[in-house]
């Protein structure tokens, strides 16, 4: 025989109703899965967006003045890097292009996509996770790279493969892997000349001009030495940039405050269906929550028992709906939306998990507190 | 020998629409060591109401209750759940055992409320359904028990704490006469042999042979209280 202690109290309550338990999980898998999903898609978006500018490996964006994120680059005048590179403390800088284009299909249909012109020479601004191919390969004319994700959106099936970009040819001559654009345009990698003719940006203008610091380099220092010796432009740091990316496309367009809004909507439904199921547990056994106050419980003790019943709830519901979100989250990374789920987010969601089935059975202590122990001599 | 629970013009009032119902009326009794008090008396005549303030489950509108000699009805409502854990045992006319835990272990529950390990609760649980002679029912769940049995592990549970005090809501209510002898019985050993205070309510007449002393209570007031004499033979 076991001693009742508190959590076996709480265990077998809940397991005595095994079909409320099961809808008290599916309550709680639901909410997280919906939770995780939401808040993986916002994470994944987020990151998508300011792909490119994580990925380049620059120190410092230059670009027009006032330009408010990546996909708003207006051309000036590529003569700016000779300026840029005799400036004490830049190591390298690069032009750069990220612009709209037309992909036409073999089938002649017609397909945006966001051409990014770089310099294959240069560490800075080329595409990774190259699978197949070499990034050199966009040396020779007409070269591009495509993401394997957008291989049927662009009518791709191998290297080699011939189309046009604003009637211009473009030969595939190789492959990413997981390089999502959070429009619906895919990037096209190409040399920074190429990119010029497939983005119509005149010879002598570039968009933006990526630059590497020396080591030793002082940002500010070099920031406002570029500032002072280069005019009309902004000067942004990596992570600025990537911010306001993230912060446009996020939060001006209200693309994540919907996402957002979702993942707070599983969560209140998390919440309800647990609060329900946990409220009408305790109402099952109100009797019992009467019996142990006549036989001098505190409300403590009765606040343990119903908030462990809660949290085992919230560990069942949390491990299945784990389980559930690892399918989820692999299933979409072979899509154009990744959802995300990185460890400190599956931690953070098992806190998350328990102060919602905490918080839902708030109502039930309530109850417990207002309980009458005279209730046990009715029959 | 002194009194363990001494009562003084306890009333308790009820607010009913405007007017007020007074459910008990200066209600003043003790119980000593070693009785069987059988309250008695038609519904509504305030026998639960008497039995509720004795348990420091309800508080009297007015008067005094002494448990052990200390005032309990001016006690804070916080410290009433320590009276009634370490004093006072309840057995209910519906037995209220946990249904989801074992005979065992709904009596090792009153031990856990009042803190002791797991070890010592399993074996005191295990002696005093011996004592009720249930020692076979140790893992039996409540619906695979009798009524009688039910009650049984119920006055096992009641007696867990080592309380001085015993209340009992119409134990032999949902039980046949057999069992509700056999309940009684238990009921009285206990009085006799280790001195506790047993406080019954109950609604007929059959069990009036296994009280010491019987009070009777109409319009929340004592209208008689007598000395009865014992069923020994019930009692063997």
């Amino acid at each position: 025989m076991m001693t009742p202690r508190i959590s076996e109290l709480a265990w077998r309550n809940l397991v005595h109703d095994k079909v409320r338990l099961l809808v008290t999980v599916t309550g709680v898998v639901f909410a997280v899965v919906l939770i995780v999903v939401q808040l993986g898609l916002f994470l994944g978006f987020t990151t998508t967006t300011s792909g490119l500018i994580d990925h380049s490996r620059a120190d410092l964006w230059m670009t027009s003045a006032r330009v408010p994120y990546i996909e708003m680059g207006v051309p000036f005048s590529e003569r700016k890097l000779s300026t840029v590179l005799a400036t004490p403390g830049v190591a390298h800088a690069t032009k750069y292009i990220v612009r709209f284009s037309q992909w036409q299909r073999r089938d002649g249909r017609q397909e945006s996509v966001q051409v990014v012109g770089f310099d294959p020479d240069q560490p800075l601004g080329a595409p990774w996770n190259v699978v197949e191919g070499h990034v050199t390969d966009v040396k020779l004319a007409d070269n591009v790279f495509v993401d394997e994700l957008y291989k049927d959106k662009l009518g791709v099936s191998k290297v080699g493969d011939v189309f046009e970009i604003r009637g211009r040819r473009a030969r595939v001559a190789g492959f990413t892997r997981g390089i999502r654009s959070f429009t619906t345009s895919p990037y096209v990698f190409t040399s920074f000349k190429n990119a010029q003719d497939y983005a119509t940006i005149a010879e002598d203008q570039t968009i933006f001009i990526l630059i590497e610091m020396d080591r030793s380099a002082r940002l500010d220092t070099v920031r406002h030495a570029l500032l002072a010796n280069v005019r009309d432009v902004d000067v942004i740091t990596t992570a600025e940039f990537s911010r306001m990316t993230r912060v446009y496309w996020m939060f001006t367009t209200g693309a994540g405050v919907a996402v957002l809004l979702a993942a707070v909507l599983g969560l209140v439904v998390g919440v309800v269906v647990v609060a329900q199921t946990i409220y009408a547990t305790t109402m099952d056994h109100l009797r019992e929550y009467g019996t142990l106050k006549a036989m001098g419980a505190t409300n403590g003790y009765l606040y343990r028992v119903i908030i462990q019943q809660a949290v085992i709830s919230a560990l069942v519901g949390y491990g299945l709906a784990m389980i559930v979100s690892w399918f989820v989250v692999r299933g979409s990374l072979k899509g154009g939306a990744a959802i995300l789920l990185p460890l400190p987010m599956a931690i953070g969601m098992l806190g998350l998990t328990i102060v919602m089935c905490t918080g839902a059975a708030l109502v039930s202590i309530n109850k417990v507190t207002r309980l009458d122990p005279a209730m046990v001599f009715k029959a | 020998m002194n009194p363990i629970i001494e009562a003084h013009e306890l009333t308790k009032t009820y607010a009913q629409g405007e007017a007020a119902m007074r459910a008990l009326d200066e209600v003043t009794l003790d119980v000593r060591q070693g009785d069987v008090m059988l309250l008695v008396g038609p519904s509504g005549s305030g026998k639960t109401t008497l039995l509720s303030i004795l348990g420091c489950i309800l508080r009297p509108t007015s008067g005094t209750l002494r448990i052990m000699g200390e005032d309990v009805s001016r006690m804070n409502e916080r410290d009433l759940p320590a009276v009634r854990r370490e004093r006072i045992g309840f057995v209910f006319q519906a037995f209220n055992l946990f249904p989801t835990l074992t005979a065992g272990q709904n009596v090792a529950l009153a031990l856990d409320l009042k803190g002791v390990s797991a070890r010592l609760a399993r074996e005191r649980a295990a002696s005093l359904l011996e004592q009720v002679g249930l020692r076979d029912k140790l893992d039996a769940y409540p619906a695979d028990l009798s009524g009688g049995q039910k009650q049984r592990v119920a006055i096992a549970r009641a007696l867990a704490g080592d309380p001085p005090v015993i209340l009992a809501d119409e134990p032999t209510a949902a039980l046949d006469s057999q069992s509700g002898r056999a309940v009684m019985q238990v009921l009285k050993k206990l009085a006799r042999e280790r001195g506790r205070a047993i406080v019954i309510v109950t609604h007929g007449n059959r069990m009036l042979g296994y009280g010491d002393r019987t009070v009777r209570l109409e319009d929340g007031r004592i209208v008689a209280d007598e000395r009865t004499a014992v069923l020994e033979g019930a009692i063997a």
